[in-house]
């Protein structure tokens, strides 16, 4: 009984990811309002992946997304980092002493 | 930590500089190829935990003791804050990219890119590497 539902799940998931992945497969793959509008001609990545090289000067698009584009959103992720960080050495600072 | 047989402690002093290369060439290539500053000093942090696994926590921080590691993730915090606040004095806004871009392709391309990858690469290796001393500091108390 568990197997069969395990097996039920992770074919679902398969083919989830299988339509998500594949563009040309509906009901995942394109959304029918992507194609109003000219959306895929005019979306926000296409924009990036195009410009990225020039406005920024680097070669790796995603590098130039993470530090130029969206260097607030990265500083941020550094700083739950350096936090992380203070949270356990301080956690285990306390515990050495207790003990 | 007494460390691991000699087979290992060879293999890993062997692979250490390799490891370490690898780290800084995918920091330092972050501009240019997949990878950067957050994978790079994973790699980095990996390379001293590898001597650490091998050699017992002793033999790491003979390499990278605690204190050079949280100031080194202080220093990469640094980095990152003063090329930031450097596109408000030097340009218009923060984290603007201010440095010149140089040519397409190189190593020193991109402006401020590569610094921040390389701020980043530091904090990321120095911070790994404090979360694992500390808490191997108290697993070590407590055998005691």
């Amino acid at each position: 009984m568990r197997q069969a539902v395990a097996l039920i799940l992770v074919l679902a998931v398969g083919a989830l990811l299988v339509f998500t992945v594949n563009a040309y497969l509906l009901p995942f793959g394109t959304f029918p309002e992507r194609r109003i509008g000219g959306f895929e001609n005019e979306s926000v990545g296409k924009r990036i992946l195009e410009d990225a090289p020039i406005t920024t000067g680097s070669a790796s698009v995603v590098t130039s997304v993470v530090w130029d584009y969206r260097g607030y959103d990265t500083l941020g992720e550094a700083t739950i980092l350096f936090t992380a960080v203070c949270g356990v050495a301080m956690l285990f600072r306390v515990a050495r002493r207790r003990a | 930590m007494a460390g691991m047989t000699v087979i290992v402690r060879t293999i890993s002093r062997l692979l250490f500089p390799f490891l370490f290369l690898f780290g800084a060439y995918i920091v330092v290539h972050g501009q240019l190829t997949p990878g950067g500053g957050f994978q790079g000093g994973v790699v980095l942090a990996a390379a001293v935990i590898l001597l650490l696994l091998a050699y017992g926590i002793e033999g790491a921080q003979a390499k990278v003791n605690a204190l050079q590691a949280e100031l080194a993730e202080s220093l990469g915090g640094l980095i990152l804050v003063w090329m930031g606040l450097m596109g408000t004095i030097v340009g218009i806004a923060f984290f603007q990219n201010v440095l010149p871009f140089g040519s397409l392709g190189h190593v020193l391309s991109a402006g401020s890119l590569p610094v921040f990858n390389f701020g980043v690469g530091i904090k990321v290796a120095a911070g790994l590497l404090t979360i694992f001393y500390a808490i191997l500091r108290i697993q070590g108390e407590e055998e005691k």
